[in-house]
C-alpha cells in the first residue's frame, strides 16, 4: 500500500474552509446545472428553474423574428409586473375610506418620498398594459393564431382583456376625487341599466337584475364608503388573483397547444444558418420520441430534428428581457413627462362637467350617450360573444401564422378599414348634425330608442358587411378579418370623438378651446 | 353480499353494488352537496341587507323670496323645489340615464354627463335619458317642508300650505 500521507486537518481548519466555501456551495445548491455554456446546461437552466420552465428549452428561429409577435404579450406581462410592484408600494400609504383616501393620495403626491413618481409609474403602466393587451389581441387575430388547436387560449386571452379593463376601472375610483366619483357613479348606473328595458316592460318590481348588479357593486344605494372598500378589494385582491391565475393558464396553454403559431413552410422561408442551428441529433430519433405517442397531435420535434431551433437561453430570454426593459423605460419616461391627475375632493352634489372615464372607456361612453343599456351592456356583450365565437366559426387552415392570412388579406383589411372608419364617422356626423329619434319624434317610446340607436345601427352595418364578405370571398376567414377590423376602427373613432371632441354636457366641440367657461 | 362469479346477470337482476362503493359514493356526493350549499350561502354575504346611506327624509325651509318657476336646491341634496300658486313640489335632480345630478335652468333641467334635457315638469325633451325625472313626496310640517326621496308621486302633484 502506497497511499500518500494526508496531514490530518483540525476541525477548526475544516470549519474555516467550509466557511470560505459557503458562498460557492450556496450558489451550487441554488443553480445545480452550473453556467449555461453548453447545450446540456442551457437546457437544465430552463427546466431546472421554476420561473423559466414555462418556456421550452429550444426556440424556433421563426418565433424570434420581430414580426412574429412584436413582443406584445411579454410587454403586457411586463406592464402588469410594474403595476404589481408599484401598486404594493402605494398600498403602504393608501387608506380606503372616503375623504381619507383623497388625503392619502395627496400625501403620496406631495409628501411621501418618490410617492408622486411611483404613482405616475403605476398609472402609466396601467395605460401601457391596456394598449399592449389590445395590440397583442390584434396581433393574435391578424396572424390567425386563434385557430385550432388554440381556440381555448383565445378565450382565456379575452378573459384577461376583460380583467385588465376591470383593474383599470376599479383603480379609477380609489383617489376619491371628482373624476373618480362621477366615473364610478356612471359605471354603477351602467350596471343598473338593464332597468332601461325592465322599466319599459313594467317588470322592474319583480325582476330587477340591474338593481341587483348595482347593489352588489356598491354595497349600498349610493357611491360611498361601502363602494370604495368594494372597489379596493376588487382592485388589490380579487382581480389581480384572477388575472394571475388566468395568466398561468394562458402561458401554459401556449406550449400545450403546440407552441407559438408559425406558417407551415416557416422552415423553408428562413435563411439557413447552419453554424447556429446544427442538428442536435445526428440521426433520426427513434426511441426517444416514443413518449410522444401519449401526447395528442403534433409536437414540435416529432420526425424532425430540432434544426432551425436555438437554445432559449440566451436567445429567447434576452429578447424577453429587452422587451421588459423597453416597457419599463416607456413607463418611466411617460411618468417623468406627465403626472397622474388628481382633481378636487369628490362632491356628490356637483358632477364634473364633462365627466370623462379613462380614455379606453370613452368609446363606450360615447355609446351610452345613445342608450345606457345598449351602449354599456348590450353592444359590449355582442362584441365579446362575437370575438369568442371567431375561432369556432373560422375553421379554415390556410394562412395560419401569416400576417393577414397571406396574399389578398391586406387589401381586404384595407377595404374593411375604409368601411369601418367610414360608417362610424358618417353615423356620428349624422347624430351630431341632425340628432336622433328623440329629437325628430319626441313621443317615440324608449324601447324603440334602446333597439334603434346609432350604436346598434353601426353594429348592424358592421355585421352585415362581414356577412357580405363571407359570401363575396366564399371564406369564413374573410368575414372574420372584416369583422375584427371594422370593430377595431369603430372603437378607435368613438374613442377619439369621446376623448377630443366632447365637451360640457357631452356636446360636440372642434376643440377644448371652444368650451364655454363655467 | 357476494355474487357468484361466472353467473350471467340480466338487466332485471343486475349485479348489486358492493357496499363499500355505495358508502364511498354516498360520502362523496354528500360532501359535494354540502360544499355547494355552503358556497351558495357565502354568496349571500356581499349582498348588503342594511344600506349605510343617510336618511332619505329631510326638512327644508323655503326662502320667502322664492319666485314661481324658480328652483330651490337644498344644500347637499339632489332635489329641486318649486313653489307657485298651486303649491309646492319637489323634483329629483338625479338623471334617469346614468345618475348624474342635473342642473335646473329656466327651461327645465340639463344633464352635464351625456346631454339629456328635461322640461320643467321633468319630461325628457332630448338626449339618452329613458324616462322623466321623478317627482318626490312633499309634506307640510308646520311651516317647513319634509321631502321624502324614497317616495315618488305622479307628476303634477303639488302640496299646498
Amino acid at each position: 500500500m502506497n497511499t500518500p500521507m494526508i496531514e490530518p486537518r483540525s476541525a477548526l481548519q475544516v470549519f474555516r474552509d467550509n466557511l470560505l466555501a459557503a458562498p460557492r456551495r450556496l450558489r451550487d445548491a441554488m443553480f445545480r446545472s452550473g453556467k449555461p455554456t453548453t447545450d446540456r446546461t442551457r437546457s437544465t437552466f430552463v427546466f431546472g428553474n421554476v420561473f423559466l420552465h414555462l418556456h421550452s428549452v429550444r426556440t424556433h428561429r421563426w418565433n424570434l423574428r420581430w414580426t412574429t409577435t412584436m413582443g406584445l404579450g411579454i410587454a403586457t406581462t411586463a406592464a402588469f409586473l410594474i403595476t404589481l410592484v408599484t401598486g404594493v408600494l402605494l398600498m403602504f400609504y393608501y387608506k380606503p375610506y372616503p375623504d381619507a383616501a383623497y388625503d392619502s393620495i395627496k400625501d403620496i403626491h406631495f409628501v411621501v418620498p418618490t410617492g408622486r413618481f411611483i404613482r405616475n409609474i403605476h398609472r402609466w403602466a396601467a395605460n401601457v398594459m391596456v394598449v399592449a393587451v389590445i395590440l397583442h389581441m390584434a396581433r393574435t387575430f391578424y396572424t390567425a393564431a386563434y385557430r385550432r388547436p388554440r381556440e381555448f387560449n383565445w378565450l382565456i386571452g379575452m378573459g384577461l382583456f376583460v380583467i385588465t379593463l376591470g383593474l383599470s376601472f376599479t383603480g379609477y375610483l380609489l383617489p376619491w376625487d371628482q373624476l373618480a366619483y362621477w366615473a364610478i357613479t356612471i359605471g354603477a348606473n351602467i350596471a343598473q341599466s338593464p332597468r332601461e328595458v325592465t322599466d319599459a316592460l313594467n317588470m322592474t318590481e319583480w325582476f330587477d337584475p340591474g338593481g341587483f348588479q348595482r347593489l352588489l357593486l356598491l354595497g349600498s344605494d349610493i357611491v360611498g364608503d361601502e363602494a370604495l372598500i368594494r372597489f379596493y378589494l376588487l382592485h388589490v385582491m380579487i382581480l389581480p388573483l384572477a388575472l394571475v391565475a388566468l395568466m398561468a393558464v394562458h402561458f401554459w396553454r401556449i406550449r400545450k397547444d403546440g407552441g407559438m403559431v408559425r406558417p407551415a413552410d416557416a422552415d423553408g422561408r428562413l435563411e439557413s444558418r447552419k453554424e447556429e442551428t446544427y442538428p442536435v441529433f445526428t440521426e433520426a430519433p427513434k426511441k426517444t420520441y416514443q413518449l410522444a405517442a401519449i401526447v395528442k397531435g403534433k409536437t414540435s420535434v416529432v420526425n424532425r430534428g430540432p434544426e432551425n431551433t436555438v437554445p432559449s437561453m440566451p436567445h429567447l430570454f434576452y429578447a424577453e428581457l429587452a422587451v421588459l426593459m423597453l416597457t419599463t423605460l416607456i413607463c418611466i419616461g411617460l411618468s417623468l413627462l406627465s403626472d397622474a391627475p388628481l382633481k378636487e375632493l369628490a362632491n356628490p352634489a356637483v358632477p364634473e362637467n364633462p365627466a370623462k372615464a379613462p380614455w379606453y372607456f370613452l368609446g363606450l361612453q360615447e355609446m351610452v350617450a345613445f342608450s345606457a343599456f345598449m351602449g354599456g351592456i348590450g353592444i359590449p356583450s355582442i362584441v365579446i360573444i362575437g370575438l369568442g365565437l371567431i375561432p369556432f366559426l373560422d375553421r379554415e387552415e390556410q394562412g395560419t401564422g401569416e400576417w393577414f392570412g397571406g396574399a389578398g388579406g391586406w387589401p381586404l383589411v384595407k377595404q374593411a378599414m375604409v368601411v369601418g372608419f367610414g360608417a362610424s364617422i358618417l353615423i356620428e356626423a349624422l347624430v351630431i348634425r341632425f340628432g336622433w329619434l328623440r329629437e325628430w319624434f319626441p313621443a317615440v317610446p324608449q324601447l324603440v330608442i334602446t333597439a334603434i340607436n346609432p350604436g346598434t345601427v353601426l353594429t348592424l352595418v358592421y355585421a352585415l358587411y362581414s356577412v357580405w364578405l363571407v359570401r363575396r370571398y366564399n371564406s369564413t376567414r374573410a368575414g372574420a378579418l372584416g369583422l375584427f377590423t371594422v370593430f377595431l376602427c369603430g372603437f378607435v373613432v368613438l374613442t377619439i370623438i369621446g376623448t377630443y371632441f366632447r365637451g360640457p354636457n357631452w356636446e360636440f366641440f372642434w376643440s377644448p378651446a371652444d368650451w364655454p367657461g363655467h | 353480499m357476494t355474487v357468484k362469479a361466472g353467473k350471467p346477470q340480466s338487466r332485471l337482476d343486475p349485479e348489486p353494488m358492493p357496499r363499500r362503493d355505495f358508502l364511498g359514493l354516498s360520502a362523496l356526493w354528500t360532501m359535494a352537496g354540502a360544499l355547494l350549499f355552503s358556497a351558495l350561502g357565502m354568496l349571500k354575504l356581499p349582498k348588503a341587507a342594511v344600506l349605510s346611506s343617510p336618511s332619505k327624509k329631510f326638512s327644508v325651509t323655503l326662502p320667502e323670496t322664492l319666485a314661481a318657476g324658480e328652483a330651490f336646491v337644498p344644500p347637499g341634496r339632489a332635489v329641486a323645489m318649486f313653489r307657485d300658486g298651486e303649491g309646492v313640489h319637489a323634483v329629483s335632480t338625479i338623471c334617469t340615464h346614468l345618475g348624474c345630478v342635473v342642473k335646473p335652468t329656466t327651461e327645465g333641467f340639463e344633464c352635464p354627463c351625456h346631454g339629456s334635457r328635461f322640461a320643467v315638469d321633468g319630461e325628457v325633451t332630448r338626449g339618452p335619458a329613458p324616462k322623466a325625472l321623478a317627482w318626490l313626496k312633499v309634506s307640510n310640517k308646520g311651516g317647513t317642508w319634509v321631502v321624502d326621496e324614497e317616495t315618488t308621486v305622479p307628476a303634477g302633484t303639488k302640496e299646498t300650505a
